[in-house]
């Protein structure tokens, strides 16, 4: 069945709203992807601030679907079913989108799916790629370093490994903060990086001693280790080579995800690997990750960054797949999964 | 004209549809409305709720010719419910939205039943309450204000307010009058002449009160202990 599906992402501190259109062969094509950030607003606290981001997607909300309609240049009528991010992420920001999306969905009398944020971020992959085969996503940003084991986009996905501590995304903002760079630390340390020696120091891989859960991750030891060599070299009143640290601990980061990532695809049969997650705009992961796929014969694929970070696209292609597959639409009493797991 | 009233800024999860006269004398009427009260399950029970009170009233949601909500004063989260839940409605059904004061929609249906001025208090949590002060026509004479109960019953040693009305009403030690949240009718009656005069002018703003708890960081935080 063919389609064309709004969808609605607030788990964090995006206000997304991404509309795509499935045809008959399961190919998406993205129509809009509208975002409405409220990170400024949470880069003086150092990190998201809940209360804030709920307060700016009850601003932004609607003013974002209509940005949506108006560059898709569709009209309410036209829309075949409404997505909206059900959990995981914060409570209060996840509630705004879906009630919002009841709103929209029983007004325009179309069926309602809640979806999965991570599956979302899959799913996501298939509006630059084309249909996906069973894979083994990678998905890390600030708010969850996740191994999804992914047969089918509408079928039963499960999570074989997660971080037991800080996510990915959350270390590098951490660190940044650390060095003295601005919030999200991502970019930056990604940036300042370029000029480092990412063998300068020898930071701790988390998790990967032969005992350790195969499949999941640990960054705060590793943040707690930069945090030690940085304070040592101030006590003695010398420089920190800011781009080596930089470099050093973005290496031990990307080195256990890919090494995870590849082990786990090639254990479970998998020919492809799939990235996503705001991290995996991160340029070091990417290069490293497109290194180990190849030298392990795994397709490697990465959607474009502003496909990667939180956005409404990925829940409108993962309602398209969704309503494309004839699965069972949500009821309005749907609540958020503030909570799930995985 | 067909209104829609919600309101999710205390403990209940009311939505109702209420007929409103086109003479500015006569009263709204309440078609039919559903009040739920669980206030931890707002963003679930909401939307149920708007569509069985339609269905009671048998009217659907097409045939609404606007849409008003509570904008608090109330805990944040729920707040937001239905907030969002009207704003949605009203750009998908494209009709007008009108925000209104929750603590003056409890003093519409209150107004009644009060022989002088009264209050209207409810639950802020963490030890404090919203209120605000009416005179015997329901109009808002102070507030609304966010603060610890003891704070308000020291204002009230001035001989102003006879009773209150709200969730809360009961701390004030004044004669306690109904309701104890807003109606879909009180809702209405409070934009009655906003809902008449057609179009919503910028979108309804929530009456938080309160700044987010959040903290700013200026230094870098020691992770290590030394
Ligand atoms: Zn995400």
């Amino acid at each position: 069945m063919s389609g064309l599906v709004l969808g609605i992402e607030t788990s964090c501190d995006e206000t997304g709203v991404g509309l795509v259109r499935i045809d008959g062969n399961g190919r998406v094509t993205l129509l809009a992807n509208e975002i409405a950030s409220s990170v400024d607003e949470h880069a003086r606290f150092g990190g998201v601030v809940p209360e804030v981001a709920s307060r700016a997607h009850l601003q932004a909300m609607v003013p974002t679907v209509r940005r949506a309609m108006a560059t898709a240049g569709v009209r309410p009528r036209d829309i075949d079913a409404v997505a909206v991010t059900a959990g995981p992420g914060l409570a209060g920001a996840l509630l705004v989108g879906v009630a919002a999306a009841k709103a929209y969905a029983a007004a325009w009398d179309v069926p309602l799916y809640g979806v999965n944020h991570l599956t979302a971020h899959v799913a996501v992959d298939t509006v630059q790629h084309g249909p996906l085969p069973p894979a083994l996503a990678l998905l890390v940003s600030g708010g969850h370093s996740n191994l999804l084991d992914v047969p089918d986009l509408a079928g039963r996905i499960t999570s074989i490994g997660a971080t037991i501590d800080d996510a990915a995304g959350e270390a590098f903002d951490k660190v940044a903060r650390l060095l003295g760079l601005p919030f999200p630390g991502g970019p930056h340390i990604d940036r300042m990086a370029r000029d480092g020696d990412n063998a300068a120091i020898a930071f701790p891989r988390g998790l990967t001693g032969p005992r350790d859960a195969p499949f999941d991750f640990s960054f705060s030891g590793l943040k707690t280790a930069v945090a030690r060599y940085v304070e040592a070299l101030e006590r003695v009143g010398r420089p920190i080579p800011v781009a080596d640290v930089a470099a050093s601990f973005q290496e031990a980061v990307v080195d256990v995800l890919t090494a995870k990532a590849v082990r786990a695809a090639r254990e479970r049969g998998m020919d492809t690997l799939l990235l996503g997650g705001g991290v995996a705009a991160n340029s070091r992961l990417r290069a490293l990750a497109q290194e180990r796929c190849a030298a392990a014969g795994l397709a490697l694929r990465v959607p474009r960054p502003a496909l990667c970070t939180d956005n409404g696209a990925m829940v409108a292609a993962l309602g398209a797949h969704l309503l494309a597959a004839g699965a069972k639409p949500s009821d309005l009493d749907l609540p958020c999964e503030c909570v799930t797991a995985f | 004209m067909l209104v829609l009233a919600v309101d999710t800024a205390t403990p209940a999860v009311t939505a109702g549809v209420v007929e409103l006269p086109p003479d500015p004398a006569g009263p709204a009427r309440t078609r039919a409305e559903r009040v739920a009260h669980d206030a931890r399950r707002h963003g679930e029970l909401l939307m149920p709720s708007v569509l069985d009170a339609c269905a009671e009233a048998d009217v659907r949601l097409r045939n609404l010719d606007a849409i008003v909500v509570g904008t608090g004063p109330g805990p944040f989260t729920g707040l937001r419910v239905g907030m969002v839940t009207a704003l949605a409605l009203a750009d998908a059904l494209d009709v007008p939205v009108h925000g209104v004061c929750s603590l003056d929609a409890i003093a519409a249906d209150a107004a009644a039943t009060a022989c002088g001025r009264f209050l209207v208090v409810t639950d802020a949590r963490r030890r404090e309450v919203y209120w605000a002060a009416y005179d015997e026509q329901a109009r808002r004479q102070d507030g609304p204000h966010v603060e610890a109960p003891a704070a308000l019953v020291e204002r009230l040693s001035a001989p102003a307010a006879v009773a209150a009305a709200g969730g809360s009403a009961a701390l004030t030690g004044l004669a306690v009058l109904e309701p104890a949240s807003p109606s879909p009718r009180g809702l209405v009656t409070v934009a009655a002449a906003a809902v008449r005069a057609g179009a919503s002018g910028a979108p309804p703003q929530p009456l938080y009160l309160r700044r987010p708890d959040a903290v700013e960081s200026r230094s870098r935080k020691r992770v290590s202990t030394p």
